[in-house]
């Protein structure tokens, strides 16, 4: 049972370098079938029943922990972007990258989310950068509860950036605030051009969006025009990257946005 | 499959809400999704129906509120209805707006039963 938060009945499994423990998530109740068909089976003769008006919404708790992550993430000056892509997308290689490539510049942690596994850790904790991986089982997408404890194990720094690594999903990540301050979409050039329409509200939600692997533009029939016109009707505010972690074109100007969301230290 | 996360939400929102008013069930729930809500009614139909067994909502009656998208242009002002996203502005044709209905995510109300005359 998590104190924090008052939470439930599943775990998601949190793994800290050195050490593993769960801790508790209100999701996932029992879903196992059953043959009730709902809405009809039962009488109405108890129709009577009191009536109690809530006009809840139905991810308040959520939002609240995100509200909390982010006051946190806030007083500490910390930056965070949630990084949201389809699988395959090299997030974790441009992670790699940016972290080799700026560690001597500025403070990085991060929190990676996948269902099984810890090897998108490892492979951070390479570049000598601090890292915790999240497990989320069968769960498709990280929530503001689990990037709390995440969090309160990784201790990120005053004046860092945290990046949050989703589930490789370009649908469901989209509805959990984590108490980021940018979401950053990522997809490649080997998905198409036509992805920010067919999966809209990933691109609705974000503020970034890097197209990546465009080392591989001249193998494929994706337009880089077509697909930030594409972008620009779901979200004509969004701030374009076009990158390639094999031969480092565009990441000058990744880096540079990067550096321009460090919060200077209080000097003087 | 965010919807179980969304049923699951909506499970214990509702058994909260009941215990505290001392409910033995829940016979009625009347919920709101908004049509641009990114909810799948195939996915949350099947989440609804085995995320409900063995709560307090088993045999209640769901009713879904399905809210219409709608957008005001930040162009030109006009307030439109939208069933995508990335539906233009019929007046004039820009793509930049702000989602005014359609995103919404609700538990309006429950109908309790406050003991068991089964």
């Amino acid at each position: 049972m998590c104190i924090t938060c008052g939470c439930g009945t599943d775990s998601a499994h949190i793994v800290t370098e050195g050490h593993d423990h769960d801790h508790h998530h209100p999701h996932d109740h029992d879903h196992q079938h059953h043959h009730h068909s709902q809405g009809h089976e039962h009488s109405h003769q108890d129709v009577n029943g009191r009536l109690i008006t809530l006009e809840k919404d139905i991810l308040h708790e959520n939002d609240l922990l995100a509200a909390r992550n982010r006051g946190y993430l806030d007083a500490k000056k910390i930056f965070a972007i949630n990084m949201v892509s389809s699988p395959g997308s090299g997030k974790t290689m441009l992670l790699e990258r940016t972290l080799t490539d700026l560690k001597n510049e500025i403070s990085f942690s991060v929190i990676e989310g996948d269902q099984n596994t810890s090897l998108d850790a490892d492979r951070i904790r390479q570049t000598g950068t601090k890292a915790v991986q999240i497990n989320t089982g069968k769960g498709c997408h990280l929530d503001a509860h689990m990037v709390l404890h995440a969090i309160r194990d990784l201790e990120p720094p005053d004046n860092s950036i945290l990046f949050i690594e989703n589930v490789g999903n370009l649908v469901c990540p989209s509805m959990f605030d984590l108490g980021e301050n940018e979401r950053a979409v990522i997809f490649s050039v080997t998905e198409g051009d036509d992805k920010p329409i067919k999966y809209p509200d990933m691109f609705h939600t974000s503020g970034v969006c890097v197209i990546n692997k465009s080392d591989l533009l001249p193998y494929v029939s994706f337009n880089v025009e077509r697909a930030i016109e594409n972008a620009k009707k779901i979200n004509p505010e969004l701030t374009f990257f076009t990158t390639s972690c094999t031969t480092g074109e565009g990441l000058d100007e990744w880096y540079d946005w990067l550096r321009s969301n460090v919060h200077k230290p209080v000097t003087g | 499959m965010h919807e179980i996360t969304v049923v699951a939400n909506i499970i214990d929102i509702a058994e909260q809400e009941a215990r505290k008013a001392g409910a033995y069930s829940v016979i009625a729930i009347d919920i709101e999704i908004g049509k641009l809500s990114c909810i799948e009614k195939a996915a949350f139909d099947f989440a609804w129906k085995h995320g409900v067994r063995n709560t307090m909502l088993e045999k209640a009656e769901r009713t879904t509120h399905y809210i219409p998208g709608k957008a005001t242009c930040k162009t030109c002002g006009e307030v439109f209805e939208l069933s995508e996203l990335f539906e233009p502005c019929p007046h004039c044709g820009g793509y930049l707006s702000e989602v005014l209905e359609g995103n919404e995510l609700k538990v309006r109300s429950l109908r309790i039963e406050e003991t068991n005359n089964i």
